[in-house]
């Protein structure tokens, strides 16, 4: 199958890469950019491991093609820290030790992002149930609710 | 604090006068005041800035080499079947397809069965006896390609007849998969016909899919010779190597198998990654190109084990007060179509068939049944939860019984002192600390005062019922099979005093590598970013054992620890001989070596030493002191020791609709000293959740073909962060320590508070029991989703 040129920015980069048409941005993320943060968990939108944000909105990258991302912004784990400079929740989430495989972890930060930009001061009902969408099979999801709502907290003061 | 002083012991300053950049940069932040990352202290996992950055590497992100092949398995649809015609001209013809293999391309032996009974083929050979059994394997250039060509192929089978359930199994008199044990102590069958009271019941327990989020996977890279290299995601590379090595046809030095972590193990990756590290191993050799395997998630729940269902047919006799007289147990597992792990799994479901209770009396009998399902495995537990509910029940029954809040049938029945210390296998309990766990978690969840209330709400008589309970947990530590109780260690100090350590764990984010690294800090008395924690391969730590039964640290700490002494003894010896001082006097304080009244940094001690020529590498090794077992009587001391816990959790239940939440959940759980608690903390807390799933969201089922339905996140329900209990209280008992020499007298605790979920399902069952007054013990089984709570309702509503 002849394979489809896409113009897209991912982590504000413009990037270009070619792909089969019927590949997924995960893939592509994955196997074409060398972005590898993203994890395939289960290859249907259930467990949000492949997480990622288009053009703001929150995702699952295994249900998105490759092809939809073009002259779109693509935001993911690896556009999340400045450089060596950890972003507020990357911080607390190892503060509070709220990982433990990690595989799930680039997913819920990406999506725990999401939530803290639509929603600076949620509740913590509403970071359970936000964070529904992202399996984590280790942790138990106590540490990583308190790591959002201290970030949360943190992130207001700094305002 | 002590004050650092110019080395003026002898030197040879010619080769002294220019040391490496590193040396210095290592020193720069050196704490003489004491460590960074000692025992005993909260420590984030050693991964931790990659896993947040997304750049800790998991088996799928390591860089593959040109040319990599990706394989594909094609499965079985029938439950039991003669194959008649395998067409796979199709499959070969599919776009992309480099060659398929079959059982026939299999050049060494055509089985990956763990136990040595060559009962688990690694591809269908003429026949298949589970759905989603793997029959073949389609090599092409990118996984894709292969994924879309194994729909291609063309099976005719010829059915046979199947059995899915345990207990049918046993009334269709299938065999065994294994041999079955009997533990036996007094006289059951008499005890019980003289008690005052007897209860005779069953209780079905599901089982439960290990669902890591990082699936099963292997990496193979075809070297020279024999050799093979295979990346994989497995908590036991040994057997893995010696796996693909029988698989192979090639001896075990030929293959090496790395790990560097894994996306999640809980007993799900200790054997069922041998079929898949052997798929790519013989792709890999056969076409002499890397080949990687990893299947979907609907493929990998269909053809990978999981905790073992359960029939459990139970009868307990007891006096007015509710005390145990006798105990029997009938044990029926569905292990699947191979014995995989289904011996020592079903053994240690009759090992924790007492939990934290004396029966006077007692006869368990264990059933392996072969069923024409998907093999069952390790998983966190290992059996043992499958024993402790059935204690549970008992307890339950009794309570219900007696017209007694369960808790105080608990205590009147705890393990104690006078000839009540006794196991069902002849070990005594010595170090039993349930009754004081379950006294303070008693006091500081407000049991009494909240169970009042909880009564009060449901003798209002709504809809939304409320229920508590509060169960311990006793779980024994160490495998089973005794060998398996060593593990080595390879540590090396480089002559920049920089350190490598190795050991034979795997990490599965139970943060061992973590703990390992603080052992060997704490030894050498040196700052925990010095060492350097490498993956885990079979060409540094020889025939290691599973990373599993709990034991990681344990083993693993003591081996490492072996390690360092070993280069500590040989360090003391060369600085007593350099500096004219006795060994008594060499002291590894933080960061350095003190010698007499002299305190040389480490890195340059370490320059000495090895200008010195001493050795600066050691193999360390551990074996569990104590433990043995006679399987054939029935008797021994199998576990060195034993981990407590005890959980108290209150839910709300709707009666309309058998839907539940769980509003508040207290743990006091114990790991003796802790070596990490906030990482013990974390196993807790995760433990008991995936209990919970276990017990409530988490249902497999089968259709009565034999196929798996609940084979993916979208029908296979684990608890989510929404289901976490409204108010969640752990806390360790800081009190505790090992009575026995572990570790830094740290406990084990991957497993243990895996049972700690019992309280949920407790609970609900008296949220349910509350629609009956409390008259009848509900008998809910397991998973008590909330169709079961509803019909359980409906069933004592009448």
């Amino acid at each position: 199958m002849s394979r489809v040129h896409v113009t897209t920015t991912v982590n504000g980069d413009e990037t270009e890469f070619l792909c089969d048409p019927r590949e997924t941005l995960l893939d592509c993320l994955r196997d074409r950019l060398n972005l590898t943060g993203a994890k395939e968990g289960c290859g249907t939108g259930d467990c949000g491991a492949c997480s990622v944000t288009l053009d703001g909105r929150l995702v699952c990258s295994c249900l998105v093609l490759g092809v939809e991302a073009e002259g779109r912004e693509i935001g993911t784990i690896e556009g999340v820290a400045q450089g060596d400079e950890l972003h507020p929740l990357q911080r607390k989430f190892i503060e509070h030790a709220a990982l433990q495989c990690g595989i799930c972890t680039p997913g819920i930060l990406v999506a725990a992002k999401a939530l803290l930009e639509k929603s600076p001061d949620p509740t913590e009902e509403e970071v359970r149930y936000w964070l529904a969408g992202n399996l984590c099979r280790c942790t138990g999801y106590d540490k990583i609710i308190r790591a959002v709502m201290d970030t949360a907290a943190e992130m207001r003061e700094a305002v | 604090m002590s004050t650092d002083k110019t080395v003026t012991a002898p030197v040879d300053t010619e080769l002294r006068s220019d040391p490496p950049v590193t040396d210095r940069l290592m020193r720069a932040d050196q704490d003489r005041s004491g460590i960074k990352g000692a025992v005993h202290t909260d420590l984030h996992h050693d991964s931790a800035i990659k896993h947040v950055t997304g750049r800790a590497e998991y088996c799928d992100d390591i860089a593959e080499p040109a040319g990599t092949l990706h394989a594909y398995l094609g499965l079985s649809t029938r439950a039991h079947a003669r194959i008649r015609d395998l067409d796979l001209e199709a499959v070969r013809s599919a776009p992309g397809v480099v060659g398929v293999l079959t059982a026939k391309d299999i050049p060494g032996v055509n089985d990956v069965s763990p136990t040595g009974l060559n009962d688990e083929p690694v591809l269908a050979d003429g026949k298949v006896e589970f759905w989603g059994q793997p029959i073949f394997a389609v090599i092409a250039e990118t996984r894709d390609a292969a994924r879309r060509a194994a729909k291609r192929a063309s099976v005719s089978y010829e059915d046979l007849p199947h059995v899915l359930e345990p207990d049918a199994a046993r009334e269709a008199d299938m065999p065994y998969v294994t041999p079955p044990l009997t533990l036996k102590r007094g006289e059951a069958v008499s005890a019980m016909e003289n008690a005052a009271h007897r209860i005779k019941g069953r209780m079905r327990v599901g089982g439960q899919d290990h669902l890591y989020l990082e699936g099963h996977i292997a990496f193979a890279i075809p070297g020279e010779d024999e050799d093979v290299i295979v990346h994989s995601s497995t908590q036991h590379p040994s057997e893995a190597q010696h796996m693909v090595a029988h698989v192979l046809g090639v001896p075990s030095n030929a293959v090496t198998v790395n790990v560097r972590r894994m996306g999640g193990g809980f007993g799900g990756k200790e054997t069922q990654m041998n079929l898949f590290c052997a798929v790519a191993a013989v792709a890999a050799k056969k076409w002499n190109r890397a080949v990687k395997i990893r299947p979907d998630r609907d493929d990998d729940m269909s053809a990978t084990g999981k905790r073992h269902d359960f029939v459990i047919d139970y009868e307990v006799g007891f006096d007015d007060t509710g005390r145990i007289q006798a105990v029997t147990g009938e044990f029926a597992a569905r292990c699947g179509f191979s014995a995989d792990l289904s011996g020592p799994v079903t053994d240690r479901a009759l090992f924790h068939a007492d939990n934290a209770y004396y029966y006077p009396d007692v006869l368990l009998n264990s059933h392996p049944m072969k069923t024409n399902t998907v093999s069952n495995t390790a998983f966190r537990g290992f059996g043992g939860p499958q024993g402790v509910i059935a204690a549970e029940r008992i307890m339950e029954e009794i309570a219900y019984h007696r017209g007694v809040d369960s808790l105080e049938i608990r205590k009147r029945n705890f393990y104690g002192e006078d000839g009540r210390d006794v196991t069902p296998y002849h070990q005594t309990v010595e170090d039993n600390i349930a009754p004081r766990i379950v006294s303070e978690l008693e006091q500081s969840a407000d049991y009494q005062a909240r169970r009042q209330a909880v009564l009060d709400w449901n003798a209002k008589g709504g809809i939304v019922r409320k229920g508590i309970a509060l169960t311990p947990v006793k779980f024994g530590i160490s495998f089973t099979a005794t060998w398996y109780n060593q593990a080595g260690a390879l540590l090396h100090i480089y002559s920049d005093g920089s350190i490598h350590l190795n050991h034979g764990g795997t990490e599965m984010g139970q943060g061992l590598n973590t703990k390992v690294a603080q052992v060997v800090a704490d030894e050498l008395q040196v700052d925990i970013d010095k060492i350097k924690i490498t993956k885990t391969t079979t060409e540094k730590v020889p025939n290691t054992s599973a990373t599993a039964a709990s034991s990681g640290s344990d083993l693993n700490g003591m081996a490492a620890r072996d390690a360092a002494i070993q280069i500590k003894d040989r360090l003391t010896a060369f600085a007593a001989e350099r500096w004219q001082t006795e060994a008594a006097k060499v002291r590894f304080v933080a960061n350095a070596v003190q010698i007499g009244d002299e305190t040389v940094p480490f890195a340059d001690f370490i320059r000495e030493a090895y200008m010195a020529r001493v050795q600066l590498s050691a193999a360390g090794f551990y074996k569990t002191p104590k433990i043995h077992w006679d399987r054939a009587t029935g008797k021994g001391r199998p576990f060195y020791y034993f981990a407590y816990g005890a959980a108290c959790s209150e839910v709300s239940v709707d009666t309309l609709t058998g839907e539940y939440r769980v509003e508040r959940t207290d743990i006091l759980h114990d790991v003796g000293r802790s070596l990490n608690p906030v990482i013990d903390k974390g196993q807790v807390e995760g433990a008991f959740i995936q209990g919970m799933g276990w017990l409530t969201t988490e249902e497999l089922w089968w259709d009565d073909k034999g196929q798996l339905r609940t084979h993916a996140p979208s029908t296979y329900k684990i608890p989510l962060a929404s289901d976490r209990p409204r108010v969640f209280n752990v806390a360790l008992a800081d009190w505790s320590e090992n009575r026995e020499q572990t570790i830094k007298r740290s406990k084990a605790v991957g497993e243990p508070p895996f049972m700690l979920g019992i309280s949920v399902f407790e609970a609900l069952s008296h949220a349910v029991a509350s629609v009956a007054d409390y008259s009848v013990c509900p008998r809910l089984d397991a998973p008590a989703t909330p169709e079961r709570v509803l019909m359980a309702i409906e069933r004592l509503k009448g």
